[in-house]
């Protein structure tokens, strides 16, 4: 079974799955105005800042809305595969999957943790399981 | 010099192909047959072109096709990004370019083999690292990769939020099914689509089934632009372009936009409303009939609140009394659409709006067409133009 697709790496984006690969949620942070932001940008919106750096997400957060995709069948990923939204606790908000629970369980508002997810080839990536759950 | 495009161009032509599933020819091709067709609809030598306008996504280069079609010298071509989000963008592009005189005859295209050659469906790929490119990386890695998957979000929350069911989004399949059955060019001709049939069909992208999502075709559409004055004197009815905008807005990605406070409607939808309502002079009281973007059903509900037909929330009231019907309130994607006619990147729904200005719908409401409503791709950097008759 072939991998999933890799993120581009481009000078915006590299650092945060260098974080996920060291075990971390990263949120880039404005060093001007300390606004978090995500997805990543090199200017800050706000002050325009060009200056950043990154904080440690706690990892808490709670389901803003999500989907189930059956099909297509992509080689490189499980099915059925949900896919959350989730509202972190520091503010920002984060596309990622929700892990170790059936789909019919999934719901909105429910609260969730990050884990990292290991691939075969040790390609990590931050995923959430329900808080709470094994 | 004007200060406003309001009623400065006029479509006087609008060409299609014959759609399918495996067109047998090029692209350009394809591009050449419906610019000719747009052409000829309007009574206009292709040596009068001297104007282009296309999608980013379209593989034919400008150049090409007018060497296979014969154009004039050209003194405007131009590109709109986004996908579907170019549709209208195109008439925009090609009114200021006639209002300002940079060209007097300009044909806006695109041709796909949509279900023979690439497919949107296919997805994106991480090959280069673009900004765009890195836009897809947050979605890529986890599995989004189809449009579905990125619309079912924002559809998912919306639903939950305003109580929009199953049925609802079947009730806009099933509506724009039977426009479909009048229309001998559609994918949907002789094809009844039912509840039972819609409410069994296979999940994709949950909430959204395979009846939710629009179709894949190969073939071409053109529009031909030129000054409402000249229109006039031409083969057709102009359909006379009374107000047309591009919009995006802050927060915006293409087809994500997760990250803005407001997940539950249209912020870009709801500008190019403004803007096209205020250009106008009119108001959706004004709108007789509409060609609202349809990559999936969900996304008509959406519009009808960006687009001021009903209240926050109310869509799906509006769906449930037939609205969007041959005989209801707002006629809807008269031709089928995305969904049930093919899938032209919506430019097959600017040609319906024509049609249904000059009277000519297979879908024709039995009511008067003044007015009607044209969208751009929903969820990316969109635009709306509002269709009227001549004076």
């Amino acid at each position: 079974m072939s991998a999933r697709i890799k993120p581009p790496m481009g000078l915006d984006n590299a650092w945060w799955w260098q974080m996920a690969d060291a075990g971390k949620l990263g949120i880039q942070r404005c060093r001007g105005c300390q606004t978090l932001r995500h997805p990543p940008r090199p200017m800050c919106g706000e002050c325009h800042s060009l200056e950043w750096d990154a904080v440690e997400a706690s990892g808490r957060g709670v389901i803003c809305s999500y989907t189930v995709l059956r099909h297509p069948q992509f080689p490189g990923y499980e099915y059925p595969l949900i896919i959350i939204l989730v509202d972190l606790e520091e503010g920002t908000r984060v596309t990622s999957q929700l892990v170790g629970c059936a789909p019919e369980d999934v719901d909105f508002d429910l609260p969730v943790e990050m884990l990292i997810h290991e691939d075969p080839d040790g390609f990590k990536l931050p995923v959430f399981k329900l808080a709470g759950a094994a | 010099m004007p200060v406003s495009l309001k009623d400065e161009a006029a479509i006087a032509g609008i060409g299609l192909t014959e759609f399918s599933k495996k067109s047998g020819v090029s692209e350009l091709s394809l591009a050449a047959q419906c610019i000719k067709a747009a052409c000829d609809d309007a009574g206009v030598s292709p040596s009068e072109i001297d104007g282009l306008v296309t999608y980013t996504l379209d593989s034919t280069d400008e150049i090409e096709v007018a060497r296979a079609v014969g154009a004039a010298d050209l003194s405007f071509f131009s590109r709109i990004n986004y996908g579907g989000g170019a549709a209208v963008g195109t008439i925009a592009q090609a009114a200021m370019a006639i209002a300002t005189g940079q060209a007097s005859t300009v044909v806006c295209y695109r041709a796909m083999n949509g279900r023979s050659g690439k497919r949107m469906g296919q997805g994106v790929s991480g090959e280069i690292t673009s900004s765009d490119l890195i836009h897809w990386s947050w979605y890529m890695p986890y599995g989004m990769l189809i449009p579905g998957s990125w619309i079912a979000m924002i559809a998912n929350k919306y639903m939950h939020k305003y109580g929009v069911t199953r049925e609802d989004l079947g009730r806009v399949a099933i509506s724009q099914r039977n426009h479909a059955l009048r229309n001998p060019r559609a994918y949907g001709y002789g094809k009844p689509l039912t509840m039972d049939e819609y409410l069994q069909s296979k999940q994709i992208a949950e909430p959204l089934c395979l009846y939710d999502f629009c179709q894949e075709t190969d073939g071409g559409c053109a529009i031909l632009v030129t000054s409402t004055e000249r229109a006039r004197d031409l083969k057709q009815r102009p359909a006379v372009i009374r107000g047309v905008t591009q919009a995006s807005t802050r927060g915006q990605e293409q087809m994500t936009s997760y990250y803005r406070d407001e997940l539950l409607s249209l912020p870009e939808m709801e500008l190019a409303a403004n803007r096209v309502y205020a250009m106008s002079g009119l108001g959706p009281d004004d709108i007789d009939a509409a060609c609202l973007y349809d990559a999936f059903t969900s996304e008509i509900i959406m519009q009808l609140e960006s687009f001021g037909f009903c209240g926050v929330g109310e869509g799906k009231e509006l769906v449930r009394e037939g609205a969007l019907d041959i005989d209801g309130r707002l006629p809807n994607n008269t031709h089928g659409g995305l969904i049930s006619e093919g899938y032209i990147h919506g430019m097959n729904n600017i040609a319906e709006g024509v049609r249904l200005i000059r009277g000519e719908s297979t879908g024709q409401p039995s009511k008067a067409v003044a007015h009607v409503l044209v969208s751009s791709g929903v969820g990316v950097p969109t635009g709306a133009m509002i269709l009227g008759k001549a004076d």
